[in-house]
């Protein structure tokens, strides 16, 4: 199990990265390669050339914009974002998310924007990343573009990004005061990809639900927002939430079965999940 | 003697001496060792379960540099004879009258024709490096016609099925049926009857060390040097030196750092006598090391069965007749013979006295990889079988699990206890020592079943689920036919212990020593154990089935008890006394009731060549072997509490509780990881561990995110209790217990979830028990 | 320094002359030694240090990062050295299993538990065991039985089941007293 030969370079910034890939050679970015580096090892995946950002200090960065807003660069691992003042006081989902990625030893090298850009189906980052309603920032030779990551992750292991794109950092909005949040996942194993995780943020005005995003993962080949879901429980009272949301996931959601767990269970494991968070969220609403 | 020696190392938890060397990172396994200019190897495998091959071009991959060679089966086919594990295949006499079927289909050293799994070598590439041999595999022109595959065992069995093996007649591979009295008249005159169904899953072994071989021909004597993960050195020396047509002294093999075996590494593939070949072949060193996708699609597989059994009893709980009709997924061919399905039979009926016994075990060829013994080798399954059915006895008739079992079991006072079956040896089934009812009471005890049962119902009334399982075994340990040992005292007075049972982490160094050490009477560091290099005894089985304490233990004795007397002669004239008169104790020996004069065994070795009138033979060396004339019968029983989810069919284990009875113990701390051991890879394949192929045959469980081993949350602190019987059929009284720990979980757990999902809940028929299977059976009570 | 097969970590054996990926030179700390070598771009840091320089304590269980038996210390934090490559590990410091002991006589804590409480049977997943801990120890040490449980999740044994390596890891990690007899 060794991989097929490539090159390798070792950017010496970022703009050096884009040049190599927008040049003739296939080419594959790398950071941690934690979701990489199996591919390559079991000769799932290949390239011509492996261009390495993950040593870059100008995409190592996690900041506090002029707005804000939590910035995350590209070689930042996960490992420090979830034990990150910052993000621990302002963005807690995002760090309670990541401690059920995969193992420390594996948070230790694996990136944010590496886990948003490859985008497995069953993992925590996108569906964190579309609760918390991030922006992802892509920089290419032909110049920057803002992407909301919902639009970012548009299949199983498919993203928006272009073959010559770099996804330089993700950018996290500050959260709403007084919302509530609950990052729920379920897997066999401790460190097991999720068989279903809910990503749930809500708000509160009085004793109506005055806003809420809902992420479920593991049930589609994305991580899935569930807009019929929110919506059936926008405005309406917080008490009722757990029961409407629940009717309404039921038919929002068509899970696939796989050699692990059957399409029933996971959708009880959606419901479950999705009861659960609601009522952890709610009760975090201040 | 032994017996009159002070000290006593058996019965000492005395630390492992293995340990240092591994903890710093100096343990020398197979892919460590340092060989100059070693090529690497990897082989081209079958994509396809069943199919011919109709093109096979090595041109282009022979043009990659660094390419050194690639074998095709028709380079190999005149050179090295097809694999049979032989000792396995042998049906011994007594078993020979049942009227067996044990069909022999050598294993194919490299596929010529026909393949029959997903995984088979078909061609060997050596190359400079691994990375180099994968590339070249890129590059090999290969095409197949594709042939119906068959999967299903009990499909395999229908008259119109496909033929996993296009040569046979049938899937049949191997078929044996035996018994004692009339199952089926004590059935219809009996007060209930339970018919059942009960399989399970198909696992892998996966030691974290894959397998792997090295070999390279020695610059000064020719020989073959083979550095491997065998737990059977000396059958790979004869094999080797079989198929390979080499005098067998000239083939020498190592089991050096071996990094777990459970089984799999206990048969032998033809990848074995492939690494041998091509590096007497090519006149270098080369080594293969199966990576992880290797190890679990195309190194052996176990336990795969269906078991239809039927349980009758009276009135009164007691069991008048059990019936089982086996069905055993050999694989693509039968490597092992009767050995994993004839020990499932003659385990089945387990610590229970029961009259009536009708047992038939098919063994059936599929378009699957080969099966082996794994751990246990028959018991796991055939426990999960009749101990599922006595908990579905004990519904039917209104009994607590517990005591049902009690009201059956053979009572210590029948020992030797005759089954009325024959064992795998061909010979009366007996045996020998154990305390079933205390083992059951003490376990009973532990986990306080009546007050257990209260707070299961305060449990059931507020929504939680919790339950309770048990489950008893047998393990006829310390299978024969022999282990040998050779002593010796070397230069330094140090003493050297020679064997054929390695160890693959079971402690050999240190329990082996602290048994020669009694023997002899010498300081347990004052001895260097061997175990696994054919050049230090001309003869060995090896570590598998529960035997290498009672095989190895009991020749290590005998040669130690020899040398002893050996060292007395020869110290009698040097010390002026009779050879009865002395003793040793710590390596020193004296004269009794003299204890200041004092001689080494340094001294004594270094006085041999000089003494004058030695006693014929003056070495300083004994070599014993041992062949048990009995199994040692080990026992135990497994109480397991859970509590399952009842939303998300999560089993959480909340107690496991083990008594075991292994006869005399020679170090308690290592026996309790050995059980303890099991017992992880127990809960593995009753919560977690399923090998699974899609229709086609192709392997879908292939790497270890989807073969999913237990992980350190999922084993519980497990609480021992031992009762000790010394087996009478061996000087040291010693039972086997590797095996044992494995054995129990599969069945305890299923029991316990059972009975924590109610009196409503479906039969659960196989594991493992996974969330998503525990919530279907939720769902369908 | 030397390792064990008396080889100094600073002359690597070189690679297979037929290698086709392009080659780098790179330079990085091994347990304490400045080791320069010449790797090509594909080769994975496991090899490099089991098969180049000699360090043959890190063991390669799945080469997918599931098993951990590979597991290093990269600038202090326990990672799977069978998801980098040699030539990523340039300018970085890296500690392995042959660089935890105290002394030639004298095992780490972590080391000494294990073989106290019989935390190991084959040992060949033990270097992993003690490397994850041993980058939790440099991150100062769990906090509770849960982090603990958090990394010993992160490694496979196949023979002990674990629960003697609990207990070593709890002894090691000082976070209760280890029962004194089960």
């Amino acid at each position: 199990m060794k991989p097929a030969p490539f090159d390798y370079v070792a950017a010496q910034s970022v703009d050096h990265a884009l040049t190599l890939l927008a040049g003739e050679v296939e080419a594959k970015l790398i950071a941690g390669g934690q979701s990489l580096m199996p591919l390559l090892n079991m000769r799932l995946g290949r390239t011509d050339l492996l261009i390495d950002i993950g040593h870059l200090e100008e995409l190592n960065h996690i900041r506090i914009d002029e707005e804000g807003r939590l910035v995350i660069g590209a070689s930042v691992t996960q490992a420090d974002v979830q034990n990150h003042p910052d993000v621990l006081a302002g963005w807690p989902m995002l760090a309670a998310g990541i401690g059920e990625i995969g193992h420390p030893q594996i948070r230790n090298r694996g990136t944010i924007c590496g886990s948003l850009a490859h985008n497995d189906p069953a993992a925590e980052l996108p569906a964190i990343a579309m609760a918390l309603d991030a922006v992802a920032e892509i920089h290419s030779v032909n110049g920057t573009r803002t992407v909301p990551v919902e639009d970012l992750f548009i299949g199983p292991f498919m993203t928006a990004l272009a073959e010559d794109e770099l996804l330089k950092q993700v950018v996290f909005p500050p959260q709403q005061e007084g919302a509530g949040w609950s990052f729920k996942e379920f897997a066999t194993r401790p460190g097991d990809f999720a068989t279903v995780g809910v990503a749930a943020q809500i708000a509160l005005l009085g004793e109506n639900v005055s806003d809420v995003k809902i992420v479920v993962f593991g049930v589609a080949g994305s991580a899935l927002r569930l807009d019929a879901t929110e919506a059936s429980i926008l405005g309406r009272p917080a008490e009722r939430a757990i029961d409407i949301a629940v009717s309404e996931l039921e038919m929002e959601i068509k899970p696939a079965e796989d050699i692990h767990s059957s399409h029933l269970f996971r959708k009880e494991l959606a419901v479950e999940l999705l009861k659960e968070s609601i009522a952890e969220a709610l009760e975090r609403c201040l | 003697m032994s017996d009159e020696a002070e000290l006593n190392w058996i019965g000492q938890s005395v630390p492992r001496v293995e340990d240092e060397r591994l903890l710093r990172g100096e343990g020398r396994f197979v892919d460590d060792l340092d060989l100059p200019g070693v090529a690497e190897i990897a082989f081209v495998r079958s994509p396809h379960a069943h199919a011919k091959i109709t093109a096979l071009d090595f041109t282009a991959a022979l043009e990659l540099p660094g390419v050194l060679k690639i074998y095709g089966g028709a380079d190999v086919v005149q050179r090295i004879k097809p694999l049979v594990n032989s000792e396995e295949l042998r049906v011994p006499p007594g078993i020979a009258d049942l009227d067996p079927v044990v069909k022999i289909q050598p294993a194919p050293i490299l596929a010529v024709d026909e393949v029959n799994y997903v995984g088979q070598p078909i061609a060997m590439v050596v190359a400079e490096s691994r990375y180099l041999a994968e590339d070249a595999i890129e590059l090999i022109d290969l095409d197949f016609e594709v042939l119906p595959a068959i999967l299903d065992p009990e499909e395999a069995l229908e008259p119109d099925s496909p033929l996993a093996l296009l040569s046979e007649e049938d899937n049949i591979g191997v078929h044996v049926k035996h018994g004692t009295g009339d199952a089926d008249a004590a059935a219809a005159a009996a007060f209930a009857v339970v018919e059942e169904t009960f399989c399970t899953q198909r696992y892998v072994c996966a030691p974290i060390e894959t397998r792997a071989m090295a070999a390279r021909q020695d610059p000064f004597s020719d020989a073959l040097m083979i550095w491997s993960t065998t737990q059977t050195p000396h059958r790979v020396r004869d094999h080797v030196a079989e198929s390979l047509g080499l005098p067998v002294d000239e083939v020498r093999v190592q089991a050096v750092d071996v990094g777990g075996g459970f089984g799999q590494k206990g048969i032998l593939v033809v990848e074995e006598l492939l690494i041998p070949f091509a590096a007497f072949d090519l006149g270098q060193p080369v080594r293969w090391v199966a990576d992880r996708h290797e190890n679990l699609t195309a190194d052996a597989h176990a336990r795969e069965q269906i078991h239809r059994i039927t349980l009758a009893a009276n009135e009164d709980g007691r069991i008048v007749a059990v019936k089982d009709r086996i069905i055993v997924n050999l694989g693509c061919r039968n490597m092992v013979g009767l050995v994993v399905p004839y020990n499932a039979m003659c385990h089945l009926v387990g610590p229970y006295q029961i009259p009536n016994i009708d047992l038939e075990a098919t063994g059936v060829l599929t378009n699957t990889t080969f099966t082996s013994p794994y751990r246990g080798a028959g018991r796991p399954e055939a426990t999960f079988a009749m101990e599922r059915a006595i908990d579905r006895l004990a519904r039917r008739l209104d009994l607590e699990p517990a005591e049902l079992r009690r009201r059956n079991l053979i009572q210590p006072e029948q020992m030797p206890y005759r089954t009325g079956l024959l064992d795998r040896r061909g010979i009366p089934q007996e045996f020998d020592s154990g305390d079933y009812p205390e083992m059951l009471d003490r376990a009973v005890e532990m986990v306080q079943l009546s007050d257990f049962r209260v707070r299961q119902e305060e449990a059931r009334q507020s929504g939680s689920l919790i339950g309770i399982g048990f489950a008893m075994y047998l393990e006829m340990t310390g299978l024969g036919p022999f282990e040998g040992a050779s002593v010796q005292v070397m230069p330094s007075g140090r003493v050297r212990l020679s064997t054929g049972a390695p160890s693959q982490g079971q402690g050999h160094k240190t329990v082996f020593a602290q048994i020669l050490a009694d023997a002899l009477g010498v300081n347990f560091d004052q001895i260097d154990v061997v175990a696994g290099d054919t050049s230090s005894i001309p003869y060995g089985v090896g570590t598998i089935a529960s035997r290498a304490t009672v095989t190895a233990g009991n020749a290590i004795h005998q040669a130690g008890v020899l040398l002893q007397k050996r060292v007395f002669e020869h110290a009698s004239e040097l010390l002026e006394a009779s050879p009865s008169d002395l003793e040793m104790n710590t390596g020193e020996i004296s004269v009794k009731g003299t204890p200041k004069v004092k001689l080494s065994l340094a001294e004594l070795i270094r006085s041999i060549p000089k003494l004058v009138g030695g006693s014929g033979s003056d070495g300083l060396s004994e070599t014993s072997y041992f062949q048990p004339p009995n199994y040692a019968t080990a026992s135990g029983v497994h109480a397991a509490v859970v509590s399952v989810c009842p939303d998300t069919g999560r089993v959480e284990i909340l107690d496991y509780v083990v008594v075991h009875e292994a006869g005399k113990i020679v170090n308690p701390t290592i026996a309790d990881a050995q059980i303890v051991g099991g017992i992880g890879q127990g809960i593995g394949g009753a919560l977690t561990e399923h090998m699974q192929f899609d229709e086609l045959g192709q392997p879908v469980t292939s790497s270890f995110a989807d073969y999913l081993m237990p992980v350190s949350s999922m084993v519980p602190d497990i609480r021992l209790d031992e009762v000790i019987c010394p087996s009478p059929t061996n000087q040291l009284g010693v039972k086997g217990l590797g095996e044992g720990g494995a054995v129990g979980p599969p069945a305890a757990l299923a029991n316990a979830v059972e009975d924590a999902l109610g009196s409503d809940a479906p039969v659960i028929r196989s594991g493992p028990l996974t969330p998503s299977r525990v919530r279907d059976l939720i769902r369908e009570s | 320094m030397k390792n064990r097969l008396g080889r100094t970590l600073n002359t690597p054996l070189s690679p297979p002359y037929s290698e086709s990926s392009a080659h780098h030179e790179i330079q990085l700390h091994v347990n304490d030694e400045v080791v320069t070598a010449r790797v090509e771009s594909r080769l994975l840091l496991t090899d490099f240090l089991r098969h180049r320089i000699g360090l043959t304590g890190t063991h390669v269980g799945c080469e997918q990062g599931t098993c951990g038996a590979c597991t290093i210390l990269l600038d202090g934090k326990a990672i799977r050295s069978c998801l980098m490559l040699a030539v990523q590990a340039n300018g970085r410091t890296i500690r392995t299993v042959e660089g935890l002991a105290v002394s030639d006589e004298k095992l780490s804590s972590i080391q000494k538990a294990f073989h106290e409480q019989h935390g190991m049977q084959c040992g060949f997943c033990t270097p992993g065991f003690l490397m994850s801990l041993s980058g939790l120890a440099e991150q100062g040490g769990p906090k509770n039985d849960a982090e603990l449980d958090d990394h010993l999740c992160g490694n496979i044994c196949r023979c002990t089941g674990y629960v003697n390596i609990r207990r070593a890891a709890r002894q090691a990690m000082d976070l209760d007293a280890v029962e004194s007899d089960e």
